[in-house]
């Protein structure tokens, strides 16, 4: 990416806060940079994350968040044209390996879209879907107990426990949303990555999402890209903040929005550009 | 603040010549079922609908075995294009970068503007004379090969048309890609492609030319798939260029019937289309 402004480079690139060697790293990212056909869209990121915390990606318009996002669950292969350079370690394993069971690996890191994307079709079958694409339940019974519970932790059972079998269109936007949580959850995976998952939303809508990130991570690993600062600040342990395709400063959420390291960070934090 | 008069002027022609256009475009439809709906109605009686033809001199008669030979041939036509043209579509729109995606599509598009008749001759060569006669396998044949572009073409676009957001959603939940088109793309618009391949069968229903030689016609009732069938087109055709009176009335009763079943057709597509699409909440 070109720019006409001079950005200081960071003089500790993509450090880990606090690494502690006993515990397994969830996602373990190494020198990854990305490319749209010429074009490099990420350069040379290196992030560590560990199981059970919520980590924001902030940063404006353009700068990549987004697409690194979408790099952990190789969504971006999909895309004409794209390439990328690394290594994305889940659990440990090099999910751009060469013997990598790509559908496998998505089953296990769930991924919820910034517009949500229900299927047209009922509510109990949009829950069921992963369940029964991946054969995971072998009753029907089995089967309605997992999109109850998954309805459940999205915090959705209640509101549409009664018209399971209507459309999932005839949502509201913020019901929607959730519908999309709980039919990622229901699969079971160990990582959950939001794009803007909230952008949407109107702010109770938004204030329920954001509940819900909360209780979901004593069980699950969740990343997630907002647009919304004070949002990064209210539910992540843990923040990254891209600039032009790189990553410019990760620490604990609570210290990067008191006293960032970086000049570049506090600017932003501070509202004097993006 | 007044508008200028010239303007005023200007825009009160553009809006005359609009308007004038709509007339002129819609004269020829107007008349055209007019006609039909005057001259068929005389000679439309249950009998036109039971009956089959007659011998020259003898009143009466219907067209009951060009009504069911019509119906069979869209039939075959149907089950042979219906499969072939949609997994085409599905083809097409999957891998619309490829270089054989794009002969395909050419190869449609000139399939398409092939004249009917061509097709016809095409179905003679190929079924006709391996087989020694005309059938109803080869008037079959004949339509689903006209059909097989058009519900090509249509399932891609409306397969494009499906948000690029529902794909992502299936392959993040572990989806295949063969997964993610038949379980979800292919649904949400199977509303379109239901509306296209019935519209598909109202075009070829409506087909003179490619039956001539190859189902050609039967003056009695047959649902054999080996023997020549009667067809609505082609007893139109027959009568038409008849002498007597009381053909040229028949004639007008099957356009009639013709003109009815595509409309019902249509109409019946697009019940159906919305029909699924309210079930979906769309």
């Amino acid at each position: 990416m070109e720019s006409t402004v001079a950005i200081p480079r960071p003089t500790v690139k993509g450090r880990s806060p606090e690494p502690s060697p006993n515990q397994q790293l969830k996602i373990d990212v190494e020198h990854l940079s990305f490319f749209y056909g010429d074009k490099r869209a990420l350069e040379d990121i290196s992030i560590k994350i560990q199981p059970n915390v919520v980590t924001a990606f902030i940063g404006p318009s353009g700068c990549g968040k987004s697409t690194f996002l979408r790099t952990l669950n190789r969504m971006n292969d999909i895309i004409p044209g794209a390439r990328v350079d690394g290594r994305v370690c889940i659990d440990g394993e090099d999910i751009y390996g060469s013997h990598v069971d790509v559908v496998a690996m998505r089953r296990k890191v769930g991924m919820v879209f910034q517009k949500s994307n229900p299927f047209p079709k009922s509510i109990f079958e949009n829950v069921a879907y992963g369940l029964r694409i991946n054969k995971m339940t072998s009753s029907k019974s089995e089967l309605a107990g997992r999109v109850e519970e998954s309805l459940k932790q999205a915090a959705l059972w209640d509101e549409v426990k009664d018209r399971l079998h209507e459309s999932a269109l005839a949502m509201s936007g913020g019901q929607q949303q959730r519908l999309c949580i709980a039919r990622a959850l229901a699969v079971k995976p160990d990582i959950l990555l939001m794009d803007e998952p909230a952008s949407a939303l109107d702010p109770i809508a938004t204030q329920r999402i954001e509940e819900l990130i909360y209780q979901l991570k004593t069980n699950f690993t969740i990343v997630i890209v907002t647009h919304n600062m004070q949002q990064a600040a209210r539910v992540s342990d843990y923040t990254a903040f891209f600039w032009l395709g790189r990553l410019v400063e990760y620490e604990r959420t609570d210290k990067m929005f008191t006293a960032p390291s970086e000049k570049l960070t506090e600017d932003y934090l501070t509202g004097r550009f993006g | 603040m007044r508008t200028p008069a010239p303007r005023k002027i200007l825009s009160a022609l553009f809006v005359g010549a609009c308007g004038l256009s709509v007339v002129l475009a819609l004269i020829p439809l107007v008349f055209l079922l007019f006609f039909v709906l005057s001259q068929g109605v005389q000679a439309l009686n249950l009998d036109f609908f039971l009956n089959d033809p007659r011998p020259v001199g003898e009143t009466g008669g219907g067209m009951a075995n060009a009504i069911v030979g019509t119906l069979m041939l869209t039939g075959l036509a149907a089950a042979m294009a219906v499969p072939i043209g949609v997994i085409s579509g599905v083809y097409l729109s999957e891998y619309r970068g490829s270089r054989f995606a794009s002969a395909v599509r050419f190869a449609a598009d000139t399939l398409n503007g092939v004249p009917s008749i061509v097709v016809g001759v095409f179905a003679y060569a190929v079924v006709v004379l391996p087989l020694g006669h005309f059938s109803t396998l080869a008037g079959g044949f004949a339509l689903g090969v006209m059909m097989i572009p058009i519900i090509a073409r249509t399932t891609e676009e409306l397969l494009l048309l499906v948000p690029n957001t529902l794909r992502e959603g299936a392959l993040a939940l572990g989806a295949t890609r063969g997964r993610a088109v038949f379980t979800v793309i292919v649904p949400a618009a199977l509303p379109g492609i239901i509306t296209g391949v019935v519209l598909a069968l109202a075009r070829i229903a409506g087909e003179t030319a490619p039956l001539l030689f190859t189902s050609f016609n039967n003056a009695f009732f047959s649902t054999s798939l080996t023997q020549p069938i009667s067809s609505i087109t082609v007893q139109v055709f027959t009568y038409a260029i008849s002498p007597y009176e009381d053909w040229h009335r028949q004639a007008w009763a099957g356009a009639l019937v013709l003109v009815a079943i595509v409309l019902i057709c249509s109409m019946a597509a697009r019940i159906a289309a919305a029909r699924v699409a309210r079930i979906r909440g769309q």
